[in-house]
């Protein structure tokens, strides 16, 4: 059935070496190399050599046309956080490229690795104004880890080799190669070598002995330690040294929202999420533990809240991998500079295995009353109308806390942080750093094909869906089985919230008047399903985890529910309010 | 915290891309580059940026360890006044007759060990090297007889202590080949 061309029998491994190839072919050989077999983009004129070779090797080399360069971007990012490989994705030049800036800014924040490559104008037309002609390399250089413009077909190989190695080592991240089109057309001597290392560049630091040392010397004096676990666990492999390392120490662990699936929600030292709408005890034990322990963290600003009176009282170690990150937020006692993975290694031997029953205690006593005042509202609510927490609930319930949850941003989001449960690693998918609304539905695009044999449930609210809702295209034209629900309410909920409890109600621009996004997804050919009451709401959730299709769930819920605990903006973790 | 000037040096490889990207950490953090000054180092194939600027200690050690996370920079030091050997140029054009008419001219010229790099019928050109202070001192005395042109280099300095950058590449080097 299938036929086996000559270029197919080279294998992923076997490059023509030596031959004399188009640039554009040379790309493909550079990708096949690196181990892609996925890409998400969008042709046009400055790109199309290279389109013409995709053509040529499909077999090998799978291109989605995603229906809008950012939605390339949010794919690849999704591919790459539930996979742990390098998420692809190409454009045009111009608008296709200037499409892509948001998807690199969120990969950028979040360290996401990713490579981005560009077509260019020819470079005899470079600087001249030329149809669509944009300076890519000058508009994605904050927002990339590094970037780079080829302007002649010979350095291909080695800038791609050398794209894919910063992508992926030391604190992942968005790459952006630009490549002219002369470059995609010109002939060169194809010879593909690995980057292995960057002279200037030095990804990987390891931990001081005198520093993990330090650390474990005063994790053991600890009587009130803590930890809190950041991304840097999953990007470094680090789940069992972590697991190990919680369990030794019998230290209590809370995490980031990109942390989250780290350390399994049932574990009983996970006492939940930090940051403005995290937990109440983790927030406020913040400010009472003696040492706080961040493993792969930045301390971002939606985790401290005001960094004036953050964890004051604590010593602090941390774990991070990037030196920018040490003292950048909040000054620290210990920096262990270096992978999670190796740090956290090192540090188990010589911690002393202990348990901290009286300190627990505070963590239960503050779960108590964030449950009696708020969760128990969430998931089990009384009243007439749908939480968003309650279809959480359902779909850790349906999906025996297995499903990938990929969130967009907003309310939804949070309450999808807050409640989703995991068994596995790599299981939260969401924009955290960057906040992009959008985000979701690309993202569980890539999430999809990244673990094609998980159940992956995208959970987007009605504003964000709207942002990128024409990657339902993809879904559909792929059958992508990917889960869509939207917890409707009509507003920009967040922002909502803001305006209520901030400006005096005046909701400004929030409210939001839908189409009918049941009717949409049919368009698509999705099987789509709405529930407005209660009664309805398991048996939706049940068909909608056991559909082997592409199945969209939308779901109205209340309107102005508020989503609590929350830090308000500026002020203490400690002073946290529970509504 | 006490605002004061900082000399950064930072060790590069020879990219194009590069001044982009260190200009925009400063940009993002709205601190001004009081000035800036790019060229070749004592090794080969590395470049060195001279960049002063004025604000805290903490910030200026955020910076570097911003600018020191670019993937094309080898090194980058800051170092406060005292610490290293600086320098500043400018140049003065001036016209020529004030040389005869205006005695006083002379005197300043001698008086600041100045270089006269050209005179023509119409103008000379002073060039003047020294600390940022000396350099507005003469443009203080010069300026009530009339400056055609001014220009003053950005800061160029090297540190008293070692910036041991040949070691730190030689070391590089041996654990790339091992």
């Amino acid at each position: 059935m299938e036929v086996v061309n000559s270029k197919q029998t080279q294998g992923a491994a076997q490059t023509p070496k030596g031959m004399k190839i188009s640039g554009a072919e040379a790309l493909i050989h550079c990708l096949l190399a690196e181990g892609v077999d996925l890409i998400y983009g969008y042709p046009g004129g400055a790109i199309m050599p290279v389109y013409d070779e995709l053509y040529k090797f499909q077999d090998r080399l799978t291109h989605i046309l995603t229906r809008h360069e950012q939605g390339a971007t949010h794919a690849a990012q999704g591919y790459a956080r539930v996979s742990g490989k390098v998420g692809v994705a190409m454009a045009t030049s111009g608008p296709g490229a200037t499409n892509l800036v948001t998807g690199l800014a969120d990969a950028q924040i979040d360290s996401t690795p990713m490579v981005c490559i560009t077509g260019q104008v020819p470079r005899h037309l470079l600087g001249s104004d030329a149809f669509q002609e944009t300076d890519i390399v000058g508009i994605s250089t904050p927002v990339t880890k590094w970037n780079y413009q080829i302007t002649k077909a010979s350095e291909i190989p080695e800038i791609i080799a050398k794209a894919f190695y910063i992508a992926r080592s030391g604190r992942p991240g968005p790459v952006l190669v630009d490549i002219t089109k002369n470059a995609q057309f010109d002939a060169l001597d194809f010879d593909y070598t690995p980057c292995t290392s960057v002279r200037s560049y030095h990804p990987l630091p390891v931990a001081t002995e005198e520093s993990v040392e330090a650390a474990a010397s005063l994790i053991n004096r600890a009587k009130k330690p803590f930890i809190i676990f950041g991304q840097g666990v999953i990007l470094g492999e680090a789940e069992e040294e972590l697991e190990a390392f919680v369990e030794k120490s019998g230290i209590p662990a809370a995490w980031t929202i990109l942390g989250h699936s780290a350390l399994s929600s049932d574990h009983p030292l996970n006492v939940g999420m930090v940051g403005m709408h995290g937990n109440y005890g983790p927030n406020v034990l913040t400010n009472e533990c003696d040492v706080l322990i961040a493993i792969g963290m930045r301390f971002d600003d939606r985790v401290t809240g005001n960094l004036d009176t953050y964890a004051k009282q604590a010593k602090i170690i941390h774990l991070e991998i990037d030196p920018a990150e040490i003292d950048k937020n909040v000054k620290v006692d210990v920096a262990l500079l270096g992978d999670s993975k190796d740090s956290l290694a090192r540090l188990l031997p010589k911690i002393e295995a202990k348990s901290h029953p009286q300190w627990l205690k505070e963590f239960e006593e503050k779960h108590q009353i964030e449950y009696k005042q708020i969760i128990e509202r969430d998931l089990y609510p009384t009243k007439e109308g749908l939480t968003m927490g309650e279809v959480v609930r359902g779909i850790n319930e349906a999906s025996g806390e297995k499903a990938v949850i990929v969130s967009d941003v907003g309310q939804h989001q949070m309450i999808a942080c807050r409640y989703a449960r995991f068994k596995q690693s790599k299981s939260n998918i969401t924009s955290g750093g960057l906040g992009t609304m959008g985000f979701a539905l690309p993202a569980a695009i890539g999430a999809q094909m990244g673990a094609p044999e998980r159940p992956v449930v995208a959970v987007i609210g009605d504003g964000g869906y709207q942002m990128t809702i024409q990657e339902l295209g993809v879904i559909y034209q792929h059958q992508l089985p990917v889960k869509i629900v939207v917890l409707n309410n009509d507003f920009l909920g967040m922002v909502r919230q803001w305006q209520q409890l901030f400006f005096d109600k005046r909701y400004a621009s929030t409210v939001m008047v839908n189409p009918d996004f049941v009717k949409i997804a049919e368009g698509y050919q999705i099987k789509a399903r709405r529930v407005e009451k209660r009664e309805d709401l398991n048996d939706a959730i049940a068909e909608m985890m056991a559909s082997e299709e592409p199945y969209f769930l939308e779901v109205r819920v209340e309107k102005e529910d508020n989503v609590f605990p929350m830090i308000p903006s500026g002020a203490s973790v400690s002073d946290i309010r529970l509504s | 915290m006490e605002t004061k000037y900082f000399t950064i040096s930072v060790y590069s490889e020879n990219n194009v891309g590069l001044l982009n990207r260190i200009s925009g950490i400063f940009l993002k953090r709205h601190i001004n580059i009081e000035s800036l000054n790019v060229s070749k180092s004592e090794i080969k194939d590395v470049s060195k940026f001279t960049i002063v600027v004025f604000t805290t200690e903490d910030w200026t050690r955020k910076i570097v360890q911003q600018i020191e996370k670019q993937v094309e920079v080898i090194k980058a030091y800051y170092h406060e006044d005292d610490e290293i050997i600086f320098q500043d140029t400018a140049l003065f054009k001036i016209a020529s007759h004030l040389l005869f008419d205006e005695r006083q001219i002379q005197n300043i010229i001698k008086a600041s060990h100045a270089q006269i790099v050209t005179v023509s019928r119409d103008f000379f050109v002073l060039a003047k090297t020294g600390r940022r202070h000396e350099i507005e001192d003469m443009y203080h005395q010069l300026e009530p007889y009339g400056i055609m042109q001014f220009v003053r280099s950005g800061r160029i300095a090297v540190s008293k202590e070692a910036m041991p950058i040949r070691e730190l590449l030689a070391e590089i080097e041996e654990k790339q080949h091992l």
